[in-house]
């Protein structure tokens, strides 16, 4: 599928939007401050930051979880008000509703929230659920599910109210190397089967540098987003990329982005 | 190692069986030697003797049961309706919480049988009284654990509700009340054990009838056998209910694993 034909759905701007609240003294933190920014529509774009620079509340403000204090967010030219099935979240950890099987936790947007009718639900569901090797699990419990199990279904549970934004917020945190390397493999076919415009969150650079079209490099209010990195890697990508020379000057540049915000300051960085 | 399994699998099988013969054969031992403090009890064949003889036959052995355990039942039951309700309220209406919940966080330390006293003087029988304790005693712990449960609810729980399109009702009935089932759970644990204690309390001071009753009778009539007979009804009686609601919370929560 080429990514310039057709009008791609979700391009996202951000424009002077500010967020904070009050700690326990009673004292305003400010979190995002003045931040303006970008997303182009079908590609993967990914923040980047440690924990604590409001990765996570911008990924709520987008949502519509939160109420930015001001300025404002638009997809595709609609100004965000509050939450909608246009842009599905992952969230860090397992959001799945525990009382539901698996597949009436993927038929709830569907059925509850779109009133679509329950067999037509249960078709498109086992569709995903077959897609993604969970057919067999469709009416376990999420506590019988392995952790690497449970984030598929969760992408499934997004997948089928056909989202035009994916927002995942560190979605792979706290699984083990292994099965967070599968669940990459697997996002990025997905992604690249279908240029779902998708905001990924991230602490960890090796995972930006192999799903991202563009990394995004975010730090503490007020300078909210920093750098940019166009992340030119070929697609479609399978993990040799990372033992490529662009893979590791790209490395490079962005490890010079993200130490220059930490109190180490850039110039230890460049020394690595 | 099939066969270590299905050892093992026999030996947890006896261990409970052979605990409760272990208890009663020291209790005759203690009996038999003299122990101190023991010299007045019956021994567990004489107690038997006398139930049977005395008490397996009699209605009024039966209705002493029943009568507790409707007190248990009404009062339990009634603490559930009420209490449920009412801790999903204070959960989700801050308005709601600030007006009614110093009150309640008032009421709450009074242990039930403190009530005693005003409960006679308030209601008509003495039989609505004592079921008044008995609701109190499982009431506020209910209350208490249902409210924590909305607080604990996981706020991703009914983000992607929301986001999914979900109504308000169907966020309530689906996300808000599931998620709070388990905390139902354990303040039905805990409401029932309390309802027991309560109960066999307030018919020693306040009731002719009911298993609390008898023992007490027992102690004044100076027949420690029908304290013994009663106490161990009452023991049975608690751990009947206890398996039943276990019994109803596992239905509640079909997705828990139980070992």
């Amino acid at each position: 599928m080429n990514p310039s034909s057709g009008t791609l759905k979700g391009r996202i701007r951000i424009s002077s939007l500010a967020k904070g609240y009050q700690d326990k003294d009673g004292n305003p933190v400010k979190v995002i401050e003045d931040c303006s920014v970008e997303f182009e529509p079908g590609l993967l774009n990914v923040i980047m930051g440690q924990s604590g620079c409001g990765k996570s509340t911008l990924a709520y403000l987008l949502a519509g979880y939160l109420n930015a204090d001001h300025g404002n967010i638009e997809i595709d030219g609609r100004p965000v008000t509050g939450t909608g099935a246009d842009r599905i979240m992952v969230f860090q950890e397992t959001a799945l509703w525990p009382w539901m099987t698996v597949t009436d936790n993927v038929i709830f947007g569907p059925v509850v929230g779109s009133g679509v009718a329950k067999n037509e639900a249960r078709r498109q569901a086992d569709e995903l659920l077959e897609r993604f090797g969970l057919i067999d699990f469709r009416d376990k419990y999420p506590s019988q599910l392995s952790g690497g199990m449970k984030r598929r279904v969760e992408i499934a549970q997004a997948l089928i109210n056909s989202p035009d934004i994916m927002i995942l917020d560190e979605p792979f945190r706290g699984l083990d190397v292994m099965t967070r390397e599968l669940l990459q493999e697997y996002y990025l076919t997905l992604f690249e089967d279908t240029r779902l415009s998708t905001l990924f969150i991230t602490s960890e650079l090796e995972e930006a540098l192999f799903l991202a079209d563009r990394i995004y490099v975010m730090g503490p209010a007020p300078d909210n987003i920093g750098q940019v990195i166009d992340i030119d890697l070929p697609r479609p990508r399978t993990f040799d990329v990372t033992a490529s020379q662009r893979y590791l000057e790209l490395k490079q540049q962005a490890m010079v982005y993200l130490y220059a915000g930490t109190d180490d300051g850039g110039g230890g960085a460049t020394g690595q | 190692m099939k066969s270590i399994l299905l050892n093992k699998g026999i030996a947890a099988r006896w261990r409970g069986p052979l605990s409760v013969i272990a208890f009663f054969g020291l209790w005759h031992l203690a009996v038999v030697t003299g122990l101190s403090g023991f010299a007045e009890l019956p021994t567990p064949v004489q107690t038997l003797k006398t139930f049977v003889v005395e008490y397996a036959g009699d209605s009024v052995y039966w209705d002493s049961w029943v009568v507790s355990f409707q007190r248990v039942l009404i009062g339990f039951a009634i603490a559930q309706i009420l209490g449920i309700p009412l801790g999903l309220v204070f959960g989700t209406s801050a308005r709601f919480r600030n007006l009614f919940f110093p009150v309640f966080e008032l009421l709450r330390p009074i242990p039930p049988l403190a009530w005693v006293p005003i409960s006679i003087l308030f209601w008509p029988t003495n039989e609505s009284s004592i079921i008044f304790i008995t609701f109190v005693g499982a009431f506020f712990v209910i209350v208490i654990n249902v409210y924590d449960g909305v607080r604990n609810i996981k706020n991703e729980h009914m983000w992607l509700a929301q986001s999914l399109g979900a109504s308000r009702m169907s966020i309530f009935k689906r996300i808000m009340l599931p998620s709070v089932i388990p905390s139902i759970a354990v303040g039905m644990t805990l409401g029932i054990a309390i309802t027991w204690n309560v109960v066999i309390a307030a018919e020693m001071i306040a009731s002719d009838s009911g298993l609390g009753r008898m023992t007490w009778e027992g102690y004044v009539s100076s027949t420690p056998e029908v304290v013994l007979i009663g106490m161990i009804s009452i023991g049975l009686a608690g751990y009947l209910s206890s398996i039943t609601v276990e019994w109803i919370e596992r239905r509640m929560m079909p997705w828990v694993e139980h070992r």
